[in-house]
């Protein structure tokens, strides 16, 4: 095995076997596998042992009946279910054009050469990662005390926007970037102006990923008990709100209150409602997936 | 090609150069993105109802130059214009003057086809919808452009399909009628058969020749044959190096075409179309 002869052909290989996979790779591979374990097996039990331990009083008696404290068994959510839908309703119709208007302006007008318009955008990221018991206080201090709006299904709207629309801003952002500029310059050039150029053809274009990032905030929000807590929603509430300046109670709300009730049967119940939440959720997700890839589709 | 296309006398490049009528006029033109300036003292005029071609090697400023013409420049942040530029006489870059109108007399046909995700009838009428044309009957617009443009037998029986399902060089003819149907005089081509193979090329080709009985055309190419093939007269442009080692570009000569390509009066037009740089 001499350097020297080094410009002489290589013998023919007569073996191909190698060491196969070393201790160091297969290790890390497993430890791989564990992060991923870890985190389904944890996923897996929640589910299971919630279903499990709600399954008696998972019936209709959940979405019919309000919530009582004598008779367990005659106890429903129905107040927190139609709370949830009126508070992310109303959530829902604020943050839709306050985000989409924000992020217009942003992607399409703000100059990000400009340092005010870097600072803000630095600034909104931050704003996504802001606990949401901060959001509570804020909607404490403005909504409920400072606009005099109280405990109502009004103030618990405009603070879970405010929780979310630095969310809806980065993902309608997000939208807007993935049209192509070629359609905007397209369209400029046929003589359209600026606003009719983001109507006829951006917001059309970027509508799933928009629609889609919609979603997901909003089914962040409807899992939020924190700020709510602050806001007034802990108060036990047997009738369904008939309006924005209704009290409200929601199903996270509910949920907590059940769960910390020393009765067994409202623990049950809880487990049930969980059940319901989750639904809800898994069902809103779906349809933003549905949305992504039907439009996907058709362009 | 079509049946439906009134078969006109098609003028030859030798009578579209026998009358010349300034329509854009540019006048020692500077532009600059930030502190760069990327262009250098162009003077040119081009000819109503005439094709002219700008040629030259990357970064000699050609592209720069045509989209002055529709201020597409305005777009770029930091972009400024010097020197003047003008349309029959009137200052393109003047206060008063706006860009949507300008773009509706000067529209562009750019390197990538680019059709709205909509049908093919929608990318037609985009146009005269969003400049609020008075229009009689918007489906005869859309069918005189594609006319015009050479698409309506390939597509007549499919208008509402959309127009992301064409190919390529039907895709390019769409953004053809497309700016058409605005009813433009000049049209601007931004190396239109650049991602084009031979065939949909020689179709754009056929077609600007058309075009150029009622149209002024102006068109950037990389592809030397094609501007001795298309165009009338030739404006080359190349890209030189100042002191400071900045790339910048400038307009060596504009002539007939076939005098730049036969017999050029500075010796790098000659070295260039003789494939001895670039």
């Amino acid at each position: 095995m001499s350097a020297v002869q080094t410009t002489r052909a290589p013998e023919p290989v007569l073996s191909l076997a190698g060491k196969g996979e070393s201790v160091g790779d297969r290790v890390f591979r497993y430890l791989l596998l564990t992060g991923l374990v870890v985190a389904i097996v944890f996923l897996v039990t929640l589910i299971t042992f919630v279903i499990l331990r709600g399954l008696p009083r998972l019936d209709s008696r959940i979405w019919q009946n309000m919530p009582t404290l004598r008779k367990p068994e005659m106890a429903g959510a129905q107040s927190a279910i139609m709370g949830t839908i009126w508070v992310v309703g109303t959530t829902a119709l604020v943050s839709i054009p306050l985000g989409v208007a924000a992020a217009v302006y942003l992607e399409e007008f703000a100059n990000p050469k400009r340092r005010v318009n870097r600072l803000i955008e630095l600034n909104i990221q931050n704003l996504a990662a802001v606990p949401s018991i901060v959001y509570g206080i804020l909607g404490l201090g403005i909504f409920v005390r400072g606009m005099g709006l109280g405990f109502t299904v009004l103030a618990a709207a405009l603070t879970l926007t405010l929780l979310i629309l630095p969310t809806v801003i980065i993902a309608t952002r997000e939208a807007l970037r993935a049209v192509p500029q070629s359609i905007r310059h397209g369209s400029l050039a046929l003589g359209a102006t600026k606003l009719q150029t983001i109507m006829r053809q951006v917001l059309p274009a970027a509508i799933p990923g928009i629609a889609t990032g919609q979603i997901l905030a909003l089914s962040r929000a409807i899992g939020e008990a924190a700020p709510l807590l602050l806001l007034g929603g802990l108060a036990f509430v047997t009738f369904n709100p008939d309006g924005l300046l209704s009290d409200y109670t929601v199903l996270p709300i509910q949920i907590y209150n059940w769960i910390s009730n020393p009765k067994e049967e409202f623990r049950i119940l809880a487990s049930a409602t969980i059940v319901v939440l989750l639904v809800i959720l898994l069902a809103m997700n779906a349809f933003a997936i549905y949305l992504r890839n039907r439009f996907q589709k058709r362009i | 090609m079509t049946e439906t296309t009134s078969r006109v006398h098609l003028t030859t490049s030798a009578e579209r150069l026998a009358s010349f009528e300034p329509v854009l006029d540019v006048r020692s033109l500077h532009v600059f993105y930030d502190d760069f300036e990327a262009v250098r003292g162009v003077d040119a005029t081009f000819g109503r109802r005439q094709i002219t071609a700008m040629i030259g090697p990357s970064g000699c400023g050609k592209s720069t130059v045509l989209r002055c013409f529709n201020r597409m420049n305005d777009l770029v942040p930091g972009a400024r214009v010097e020197g003047t530029l003008t349309y029959h006489g009137m200052d393109l870059y003047a206060p008063e003057v706006d860009p949507i109108e300008v773009r509706r007399r000067i529209g562009m046909v750019f390197q990538k086809p680019n059709p709205f995700p909509k049908s093919i009838y929608d990318n037609i009428a985009y146009g005269p919808r969003v400049n609020k044309m008075k229009l009689n009957e918007l489906d005869d617009v859309v069918q005189q452009a594609l006319e015009k443009a050479a698409l309506w037998d390939e597509v007549k029986d499919q208008l509402d399909k959309s127009a992301l399902a064409l190919s390529g060089g039907q895709q390019q003819r769409l953004c053809i009628a497309r700016c058409i149907a605005v009813q433009p005089e000049v049209i601007l081509m931004d190396e239109p058969c650049a991602s084009l193979d031979p065939l949909a090329t020689a179709k754009i080709e056929d077609l600007m020749q058309e075009l150029a009985n009622d149209y002024t055309i102006i068109i950037v190419t990389h592809n030397m044959q094609q501007a001795a093939r298309v165009s009338d007269r030739t404006a080359f442009f190349t890209a030189e190096v100042d002191e400071a080692g900045v790339r910048y570009g400038r307009l060596i000569e504009m002539d007939d075409t076939q005098k730049i390509f036969t017999n050029p009066a500075d010796q790098r037009t000659e070295d260039y179309i003789s494939g001895r740089f670039g």
